[in-house]
C-alpha cells in the first residue's frame, strides 16, 4: 500500500474535500483529509503525504502561514488550491515554497495534471532534472545542449539559463523572481522586461508558432512554466 | 404701473408675513407722564381676564404707587443683570422670555437703548425678535422717539432725543394713543406725578409748555391716524379693492456729505410714506469726494446707512458734477419726485457756481423738486480739504521751462517780433497745466509774464511797462494760463473719475471671471473670500448654516475659528438675512461685520468682513462695490447649488437604473444557468447522458464568468484599484486570454495577427487579462455562428492598438460608445443575447484604470464590430538595453 503516492487534502468545505478525495482515489492516490490548519499539522506524521492540496481560506489560520509549517515537518510538494486569484497571493505562496497554484473553480483534469507534475518534481530529488523533452525539444542540462530531432538549437547563455531553470522542474511555475535571481544574480532591480525579451527570443527558436506558445507558457503576473514535458 | 384690479403682491406679502408673527400694540403718548404704562398694564390685565398667558418683560413704574399696584397679579420675568463699567444694569431678559413663551408680553419704553453687551443695542429690536417668535407684545413709546418725526419734534421743542424707533414698527402695529389734555398733564407734572430725570428738569420745563404739548398731541394723533390709514391701504391692496393712492411715484433723495443729510433722509422717508412710493437715496460721487476728510466720509456713510435702514434703495453714481449725476439718474430711474437739501452756502459760492437747485429745476422737467433747508447743526469739523498744489519738482521744472523759453526767445529775437515771443510763453503754461494741474499752471503764467516783462519788454531789465499795448499781452498771457489750467484740471478730474469707474468695472469683471473658474462650492467660496479681501483690502470669512450652527467654509487669509461673539453675529445674519456685527445695529461688539448672501431661496451664506486695525470695516465709497460683489457672489453660489442639485438628481436616477438593472441581471443571469444545471442533474438521476453533462459544464462556466464579472465590477465601482503594473508581452496576454476562453468561444476560430516584435506594454497583467477575456467573450456572443474572431495588434505613431474583431450584426450606428455603459445591451439584432451587460463596462473600467483607452466601432468588410484597446506611448517599453541584458 505504501507504494501508492499519498495526497493530503486540506479544505474546510466538506463538498470540496469529498469531490477531491473521490477524484484522487480514482486516479490511484492514497488520500487523507484535514478541515483546518490544526488538523492538517496533526495529520502530517500519520499521512506522510507526497503532495498537499492546500486551501488558503481556512477557519483557524491563513493557509499561507501553513506553507512554511508544513515544509518544516514534511517534504511533501504543496499545491495551493484557492478561490483567491490575486497575483500577489500566488507569488507569495510560490515564494514561500508552494510548487503550484490552482484557482477555484478548477478543472479536475487540470488539477490531476498539476498533481502529477508536482510528484514528478518531487521524485527527481532536490536538484531537479538533468534532462527533459518537451514539445519535441530535448533539453540536456548537463551538456548545455538543446536539440530538436537531433539538430542542435543555438541558444545564448542567458536563454539557456532561463530555459534550464524551467526544465529543471517541468510543468511547475517558476516565478519571475526565481528566474531573475537565477539568471541575473547581480542585478538588484527586478528587470522583468529582460526576462520578457529573453522568453520572446526563446519562443522564436523553440516554438512551432511563437504567437501561440506551447512550450514556454506564461502564468499571468506570476512566472513561466515548461509545458508538454514527456516522461 | 400695476393693474388696479389685481392684488398688489407686496401688500399680500406684508399681510402674509403677519401670519405666524406676534401682534404688536403700541401705546403712543405725546409726552412722558400721559399714563402709557398705566394704560398698558390695564390692557394686559384685560387680556389676562380673557384667559391669555400674559407676563411682564419690563415695566418701569418709576415708583408710582398706582402703577406699582397694577403690576401685582402679573408674572414678571426677572431681568438680566449686565455689568458695565462698574454699574450693574438690569435689562429685559429676552432669552428667558423666549424660553417662557407667553402669549403676550408687556415691554415698556420701546425706544430704550440696551446696555452694551446685550444682543441688540435697541429694545425695539428685542421686540421685533419676540414678534418674530410669534409672541404678542404690548409696548409704550412717546411721539418724539418716532424716527421720521424726530426732526419735526426737535424743530419746535428744541429738545432732541437720541433714542429713536423706526417707523416700520408702527406700520404693523395696532396703535392706541394715550391722550391727556395739555392742562391736565401740566397739572400732573406740578403734582410730581411725572417721572423726570433730575438732570433734565430745566430742559423739560420748557418742553412741557402748553404749546409744545398741544403740538405733540396733534402729532401723535396724526401719526396714529396715518398708521390706521396704512393698514387700511394694505387691506385694500391685498384684497384688490379699488383704492385711491398715487401710482408710479418714485422718490429720489440726493444725499451728500453735508451735516443735514440725515434729516433730509428722514424727510424723504416721510414723503415716501405719505405717497406710498418706493424711494431711493442717491449719492453722486464727484471728483471732489477724493478730498473728503474723515468726518465727511463718516457723515455720508451714516446718511446712506440711515436711508437703507429706513427702507430706501441706496445708489451711488459717479459724475462730474452733482447736477449732472442727479439729472442722469432721474432720467434713468424715471423718478417723479426729487428731494434735495439747500445748503447754507455763501452768496459768493452761489454766484460763482450757480445754485445747484436752480440748475436742477431747469434740467429736470417733469420732476417735482422738493427743497429742504439744511440745518446748520453742529459746525462741521474744520474742513481738512487737501488741495493738490503740485509737488516742488513740478514748480522746479516749470521754472526751468520758462527759463528755457526765455533763452530761446532771446536767441530768436532777431527773427521774431515781441508779440510772437509772448506766444512762446504759452508753451510752458500749457505744458504745466496738462502735466501738473492748476497751480503749477498759474505759477507758470505768473513767472512767464514776469520774465517776458523783465527780459523783453522795453525797458528791459525792469518790471515796468512802457507801451500800454504790452500790458494787454501780459493780461492775455495770464488769462490763457488761468483758462488752460481750469480746463486741464477738469479733464484730469474726469479722467480720474473715469479711471475709478473703470477700476470698479474691471474689479467686477475680474471677480466674475474668478468665480467662473471655481469647480465646486468650496472653491467658489474661497474665491469669493479671496477676491473680496483683495478688492476691498479686508479680511474675509464665509459661513453657511449647518445643523450645528454656522459653519466656517472659507476664509482669506486662512482662519480656522471664530470667537463666540462672531459666531453669534454670523448666526444672526444667516437666520435673519440682515447684517450683524461691527457697524451694523446688532451684536456690535463683534470684531467682524457680517453681510448675508441672499438668493431666491433665502440667505445662503454669510460673509464676514474685518479690517486688521479693527477700525470701521467698510468705507462708504466701498459700499456700492461691496454690494455688487455680494450680489454676484450670491448669484454664483446659487447657480452652483442648482447645478449640483441637478447633477445629484441625474446621479440618483442613474443609480436607480443601475440598481434595477443589477437586480434583473442577477435574477436572470444567475437563475438561468442554475435552472439548466438543476434540471440536468435531475435528468441524470434517471439516465446518464453525455449531452446533459455538457450542459452542466457549460452552464457552470457561465455562472463562474458571471460571478467573476460581478466581483470585477465591484472593484471598478470601489474605484481604488490596486494596480500591479509590470512589463507584459502582448503575445503572452493574448495567448492566456485565448486559452481561458476556449470553452466559451464555441465554434469560433481565433485568428491572431499579433507580431512578436511589438514593444512590451506596462499594464496590470491580471486586469488586462480580464479585459481581453471579456472582449473575446463579447465577440463570441455576438458574432455570427462559425465565423472567426480576429485579434490584431497595430503599431502606429504614438500608440499601439490591440483590437478584437468579430463578424456579425455590429453595433447600432451612432450609439457605439454606449456599449461600455453598465447593463447596456444594445439591440442591434433581433436575436436575444445572453449577456450580463457587465463585460464591456468592466473592460472600460479596467482599461481606463491602467491608462488605456477603449473604442468601439463597426468594421467595414466583413461586417461586424471592432473593439480596440489603445496603449498610449507612455505605456510602451522601447527595446533598449536589451543587448546588455542578454
Amino acid at each position: 500500500m505504501s507504494s501508492l503516492p499519498a495526497v493530503l487534502v486540506i479544505d474546510d468545505e466538506p463538498h470540496i474535500r469529498r469531490l477531491l478525495s473521490g477524484t484522487l482515489a480514482r486516479a490511484g492516490y492514497r488520500v487523507a483529509e484535514a478541515a483546518n490548519g490544526r488538523q492538517a499539522i496533526e495529520a502530517l506524521p500519520q499521512a506522510q503525504p507526497d503532495v498537499v492540496l492546500l486551501d488558503l481560506g481556512l477557519p483557524d489560520r491563513d493557509g499561507l502561514e501553513l506553507i512554511p509549517a508544513i515544509r518544516k515537518q514534511s517534504r511533501a510538494a504543496i499545491l495551493v488550491v484557492s478561490a483567491r486569484e490575486a497575483t500577489e497571493q500566488k507569488v507569495t505562496a510560490l515564494d514561500l515554497g508552494a510548487v503550484d497554484y490552482v484557482t477555484k473553480p478548477f478543472d479536475t483534469e487540470e488539477l490531476l495534471a498539476r498533481v502529477r507534475a508536482a510528484l514528478r518534481g518531487r521524485l527527481t530529488a532536490e536538484g531537479g532534472r538533468t534532462g527533459v523533452t518537451a514539445g519535441g525539444v530535448a533539453f540536456d542540462l548537463v551538456n548545455h545542449r538543446v536539440t530538436r530531432d537531433g539538430e542542435e538549437i543555438h541558444l545564448t547563455p542567458k536563454e539557456f539559463a532561463v530555459v534550464a531553470e524551467l526544465a529543471r522542474f517541468p510543468g511547475r511555475v517558476i516565478t519571475h523572481r526565481q528566474l531573475l535571481d537565477a539568471v541575473w544574480p547581480l542585478e538588484h532591480e527586478r528587470h522583468i522586461e529582460y526576462l520578457r525579451v529573453v522568453i520572446r527570443n526563446l519562443r522564436q527558436k523553440l516554438e512551432a508558432d511563437p504567437a501561440r506558445p506551447a512550450i514556454v507558457v506564461n502564468e499571468l503576473g506570476v512566472g513561466y512554466r515548461l509545458m508538454g514535458a514527456e516522461g | 404701473m400695476s393693474d388696479p384690479d389685481r392684488p398688489d403682491p407686496d401688500a399680500l406679502l406684508r399681510v402674509a408675513a403677519q401670519e405666524g408673527r406676534g401682534r404688536l400694540k403700541v401705546f403712543l403718548g405725546a409726552a412722558p407722564g400721559v399714563g402709557k404704562t398705566y394704560e398698558m398694564l390695564l390692557g394686559g390685565a384685560e387680556r389676562m381676564r380673557d384667559g391669555a398667558d400674559v407676563v411682564i418683560g419690563v415695566v418701569e413704574t418709576h415708583g408710582r404707587a398706582e402703577t406699582e399696584a397694577l403690576t401685582r397679579g402679573y408674572e414678571i420675568v426677572p431681568r438680566r443683570e449686565i455689568a458695565h463699567q462698574g454699574h450693574v444694569l438690569r435689562e429685559m431678559d429676552i432669552d428667558a422670555i423666549l424660553a417662557r413663551r407667553p402669549g403676550l408680553v408687556l415691554v415698556d419704553e420701546l425706544a430704550h437703548s440696551n446696555a452694551p453687551g446685550s444682543r441688540h443695542p435697541k429694545r425695539y429690536q428685542d421686540v421685533e425678535e419676540l414678534l418674530d417668535a410669534g409672541i404678542d407684545v404690548f409696548t409704550t413709546v412717546n411721539i418724539q422717539h418716532i424716527e421720521s418725526l424726530n426732526d419735526v419734534v426737535a424743530s419746535f421743542t428744541h429738545v432732541r432725543v437720541r433714542e429713536t424707533v423706526p417707523d416700520r414698527l408702527l406700520e404693523r402695529a395696532e396703535i392706541e394713543v394715550v391722550d391727556l389734555p395739555p392742562d391736565e398733564l401740566i397739572e400732573r407734572l406740578k403734582a410730581g406725578k411725572v417721572y423726570v430725570p433730575e438732570e433734565a428738569t430745566r430742559a423739560l420745563a420748557h418742553f412741557f409748555s402748553k404749546s409744545n404739548l398741544s403740538a405733540l398731541r396733534e402729532l401723535a394723533l396724526r401719526r396714529a391716524a396715518q398708521a390706521v390709514d396704512t393698514q387700511m391701504l394694505d387691506y385694500l391692496r391685498s384684497h384688490a379693492l379699488a383704492g385711491n393712492w398715487a401710482v408710479g411715484e418714485r422718490i429720489v433723495v440726493a444725499v451728500s456729505e453735508l451735516s443735514g443729510s440725515e434729516e433730509l433722509v428722514r424727510a424723504a422717508k416721510r414723503t415716501a410714506d405719505a405717497m406710498r412710493a418706493p424711494w431711493t437715496a442717491l449719492h453722486v460721487e464727484t471728483p471732489r469726494q477724493q478730498h473728503f476728510g474723515e468726518e465727511e466720509r463718516r457723515r455720508l456713510a451714516a446718511a446712506l446707512n440711515l436711508a437703507s435702514q429706513l427702507g430706501a434703495a441706496v445708489v451711488s453714481v459717479p459724475a462730474e458734477t452733482v447736477t449732472e449725476g442727479i439729472r442722469s439718474y432721474l432720467a434713468e430711474a424715471r423718478a417723479t419726485q426729487l428731494i434735495v437739501g439747500k445748503s447754507a452756502r455763501s452768496r459768493w459760492f452761489e454766484l460763482r457756481h450757480g445754485s445747484v437747485v436752480d440748475r436742477l429745476v431747469r434740467s429736470t422737467p417733469g420732476v417735482a423738486v422738493h427743497v429742504m433747508p439744511m440745518e446748520r447743526g453742529a459746525p462741521a469739523a474744520p474742513r481738512q480739504r487737501r488741495r493738490d498744489y503740485g509737488s516742488p519738482a513740478a514748480y522746479g521744472l516749470t521754472t526751468a521751462m520758462v527759463a528755457a523759453v526765455t533763452m530761446a526767445g532771446s536767441m530768436l529775437l532777431h527773427i521774431l517780433d515781441l508779440g510772437n515771443v509772448a506766444l512762446l510763453y504759452l508753451l510752458p503754461v500749457m505744458v504745466a497745466a496738462s502735466l501738473y494741474g492748476r497751480w503749477p499752471a498759474l505759477y507758470a503764467g505768473a513767472i512767464s509774464s514776469l520774465a517776458y516783462n523783465f527780459f523783453f519788454l522795453p525797458p528791459t531789465g525792469t518790471l515796468t511797462v512802457q507801451n500800454p499795448e504790452n500790458v494787454v499781452t501780459i493780461i492775455v498771457l495770464l488769462g490763457v494760463a488761468v483758462a488752460t489750467s481750469q480746463l486741464s484740471a477738469r479733464v484730469r478730474a474726469q479722467a480720474d473719475l473715469a479711471a475709478g469707474s473703470a477700476r470698479q468695472n474691471a474689479a467686477l469683471a475680474g471677480f466674475l471671471r474668478r468665480l467662473g473658474d471655481a469647480a465646486n462650492e468650496e472653491e467658489l467660496m474661497q474665491a469669493v473670500c479671496a477676491e473680496v479681501a483683495r478688492l476691498l483690502d479686508l479680511r474675509t470669512v464665509m459661513l453657511t448654516m449647518s445643523p450645528d450652527g454656522p459653519l466656517l467654509r472659507a476664509a482669506f487669509p486662512p482662519e480656522d475659528r471664530l470667537e463666540t461673539m462672531e459666531r453669534a453675529a454670523a448666526q444672526w445674519t444667516l437666520e435673519r438675512g440682515l447684517p450683524a456685527g461691527r457697524g451694523s445695529d446688532t451684536l456690535t461688539a463683534s470684531d467682524w461685520l457680517f453681510y448675508p448672501l441672499k438668493a431666491a431661496g433665502g440667505t445662503i451664506a454669510a460673509i464676514g468682513l474685518a479690517r486688521d486695525d479693527a477700525q470701521g470695516t467698510v468705507r462708504s465709497d466701498q459700499i456700492p462695490l461691496l454690494m455688487s460683489l455680494l450680489d454676484q457672489a450670491a448669484l454664483a453660489l446659487e447657480r452652483m447649488r442648482l447645478r449640483d442639485d441637478m447633477r445629484g438628481v441625474a446621479e440618483l436616477r442613474e443609480r436607480d437604473r443601475l440598481r434595477a438593472a443589477l437586480l434583473s441581471s442577477v435574477s436572470h443571469d444567475l437563475r438561468t444557468p442554475l435552472t439548466s444545471i438543476l434540471a440536468a442533474v435531475r435528468e441524470l438521476r434517471q439516465a446518464p447522458s453525455p449531452a446533459l453533462i455538457e450542459t452542466i459544464d457549460a452552464e457552470s462556466q457561465r455562472l463562474n464568468r458571471f460571478v467573476a464579472n460581478l466581483l470585477d465590477m465591484a472593484r471598478v465601482e470601489a474605484g481604488a484599484m490596486k494596480l500591479g503594473v509590470e512589463p507584459v508581452d502582448l503575445t503572452d496576454a493574448v495567448a492566456a486570454a485565448v486559452h481561458d476562453t476556449r470553452a466559451t468561444l464555441d465554434g469560433h476560430a481565433v485568428r491572431l495577427d499579433v507580431s512578436p516584435g511589438l514593444p512590451l506594454v506596462r499594464v496590470d497583467p491580471q486586469l488586462f487579462h480580464h479585459c481581453l477575456i471579456n472582449l473575446l467573450d463579447n465577440a463570441g456572443r455576438y458574432a455570427d455562428p462559425g465565423t472567426p474572431i480576429a485579434i490584431a495588434a497595430e503599431r502606429s505613431a504614438g500608440s499601439l492598438a490591440l483590437s478584437v474583431l468579430d463578424e456579425g450584426p455590429g453595433l447600432p450606428p451612432g450609439r457605439e460608445a454606449e456599449v461600455f455603459e453598465r447593463f447596456r445591451r444594445l439591440e442591434g439584432s433581433d436575436r436575444s443575447k445572453t449577456g450580463t451587460g457587465l463585460g464591456l463596462a468592466i473592460v472600460k473600467g479596467f482599461a481606463e484604470a491602467m491608462g488605456l483607452s477603449v473604442e468601439a466601432a463597426n468594421r467595414g468588410e466583413p461586417r461586424g464590430a471592432r473593439f480596440t484597446l489603445r496603449f498610449p506611448e507612455a505605456l510602451l517599453i522601447r527595446e533598449t538595453g536589451e543587448e546588455s541584458a542578454l
